[in-house]
């Protein structure tokens, strides 16, 4: 059974004012258990709305969502047990530190679940490990640290509530290419240990390819595309088209394609170039 | 969510009002809303409403957007007509039950108030709907300058306010995105007893702060990186000019008052 379900999901931002204007249409997607899927689209699309959907923080204008087969707006009431278990994390979401030591800033969720302190106490330490934050660390002021370390910090203040669907709202924008491959690394590392079923919003085409499975494209307010990596990004050419940043390789394998060459549509990373190419040298006998 | 605040807010358009010179409309604001006390007749007043809503139909802002501003005040006009009606004493009472009796001057009273009330809250929200907020306060600042001879910072002054005024959709924006962080951890914000709910505002409040300090700080990087330097010998973009419909304009308000005042003696 999927975890995450959308019907006819409809969002209206503004409704009824000379403002409305419609941030999703007619979503229809399913999740399963244990999925690494990368949401990708450009400035506007509505990635951000649709987490924001799923987790419950705003209501949908028509549609419903179902977590674990239970439309979850049934009970208005129950909503926050809902976002304990879909866990999101913000853009920025440094800017959401608060508390006097990181430690008690990523037991704020915990705390809000009603855990008992020595359970909290045990979900801190493994978060922060995931995340790569010290002991040390966790007794400094989150208004000390290095920006890769907030980013870090907030996100253990979500992995420390447990959730069992852990979305992302782009978690690299912004960091250094160390810091994103860090955040990356450290995600990657949690989904499979844990075995969480992981949603990461992101523009860039190039992060998603590292890391998820099934990719969903968003246009307009519309899921244009889902399915696994492989076949979303054969479609290069029609993503370029939506005004996404589509991997340099891949930009690449569509200019030499257009010459003439016999390679496979499928290429976004340098490796798998690497190896077309080399597989169409061989074919064509011209090896060197 | 704190999008519904109407008073206050800039409505773009193209008419005569909006292209009056700031500091006369400013200067002629505040002249109305002194006339609107000076007026104690109802002839008086009635020629100063009379005016006033010319005034609204000109400034081609619906009146919609007037009649919002109403709905954050309509409380109080109606506490003081009540306030009126039974406190104002005259000669001989229209109804009187218990040992409460009206008058007709009360209501004659709770009336004409609940009058001046609507068009101060008309006159004022006619500035800001037809003004941006820069150029109000380049015209405070203009008016102002006669103080700088006596050593007010009056560009300071201005420059804050404007930075203010900027500032304060960014923060609203700020506070829902930074709710829905906490929200999303787990926190409740409309429930439980007043601790609870005055301790679930530190999670919001600390946030925002930093966040301001932050970004007073690098607004602050960017006015020097542009070599601000405070308002000596600094020149505007966009000068305040006054043409003849302004002086049209200050003519027209000071054949106002002396209406009013022929008015006020007369009737």
């Amino acid at each position: 059974m999927a975890i995450i379900k959308t019907e006819n999901l409809n969002y209206v931002y503004s409704a009824k004012t000379p403002f409305e204007m419609a941030a999703l249409k007619n979503i229809n997607i399913e999740i399963e258990k244990g999925d690494f899927v990368g949401i990708i689209g450009h400035t506007g699309s509505g990635k951000s709305t649709l987490v924001q959907n799923l987790n419950g923080l705003v209501k949908p204008t028509s549609g419903k969502i179902y977590f674990e087969g239970k439309d979850i707006w049934e009970d208005e009431k129950k909503i926050k047990d809902l976002r304990f278990k879909v866990g999101l994390v913000f853009q920025y979401p440094e800017y959401q530190l608060f508390d006097t030591t990181v430690e008690s800033d990523i037991a704020f969720g915990p705390r809000n679940m009603g855990l008992s302190e020595h359970e909290i106490k045990q979900r801190v330490e493994t978060a922060a490990f995931y995340v790569g934050l010290s002991d040390e660390l966790l007794q400094k002021s989150p208004f000390d640290l290095s920006g890769g370390q907030k980013r870090r910090a907030a996100l253990a203040g979500v992995l420390a509530m447990q959730p069992e669907v852990l979305i992302l709202d782009e978690p690299t924008a912004g960091l250094d290419p160390i810091g994103r491959d860090t955040v990356l690394d450290r995600i990657s590392k949690f989904r499979k240990e844990s075995g969480t079923t992981v949603l990461l919003v992101s523009h860039s085409m190039e992060d998603v390819a590292k890391v998820a499975d099934k990719v969903l494209v968003m246009n307009g307010g519309e899921a244009v595309m889902f399915d696994t990596v492989d076949k979303v990004y054969s479609h290069g050419e029609e993503l370029h088209e939506m005004g996404l940043n589509i991997p340099h390789i891949t930009k690449v394998i569509i200019g030499l394609r257009k010459k003439g060459f016999d390679l496979p549509k499928n290429i976004y990373t340098v490796d798998k170039a690497y190896k077309a190419v080399l597989d169409l040298f061989k074919k064509e006998g011209k090896i060197c | 969510m704190l999008n519904n605040i109407s008073f206050g807010q800039y409505y773009p358009s193209n008419s005569i009002i909006h292209r009056l010179d700031a500091r006369f409309k400013l200067i002629i604001t505040l002249g109305l809303i002194v006339i609107a006390f000076v007026a104690t007749n109802f002839v008086s007043i009635g020629i100063v409403a009379v005016l006033v809503l010319v005034m609204m139909f000109v400034s081609q802002v619906p009146i919609k957007m007037y009649l919002k501003t109403f709905k954050s005040i309509w409380f109080f006009i109606v506490l003081t007509a009540v306030l009126n009606i039974f406190f104002i004493q005259g000669k001989t009472p229209l109804v009187s039950f218990w040992n409460i009796k009206i008058y007709s001057e009360g209501i004659e009273k709770a009336v004409f108030i609940a009058i001046r009330i609507f068009l101060l809250l008309i006159i004022s929200s006619a500035l800001t709907f037809t003004t941006t907020p820069t150029s109000l306060t380049d015209a405070i600042e203009s008016l102002l300058k006669p103080l700088s001879k006596i050593g007010v910072n009056t560009h300071t002054f201005a420059m804050m306010m404007t930075i203010a005024l900027r500032f304060i959709p960014t923060l609203i924006e700020e506070t829902d995105k930074i709710m829905n962080a906490q929200k999303a951890r787990g926190a409740s914000m409309d429930e439980g007893s007043l601790i609870k709910k005055v301790k679930s505002v530190i999670p919001i409040l600390i946030p925002l702060l930093a966040s301001s300090i932050r970004r007073a700080y690098e607004l602050a990087d960017a006015m020097e990186c542009r070599c601000y330097h405070g308002g000596e010998g600094r020149t505007r973009l966009n000068v305040m000019k006054s043409s003849v419909k302004d002086y049209i304009a200050l003519v027209l308000f000071f054949v106002l008052i002396a209406v009013v005042v022929v008015c006020n003696i007369m009737f």
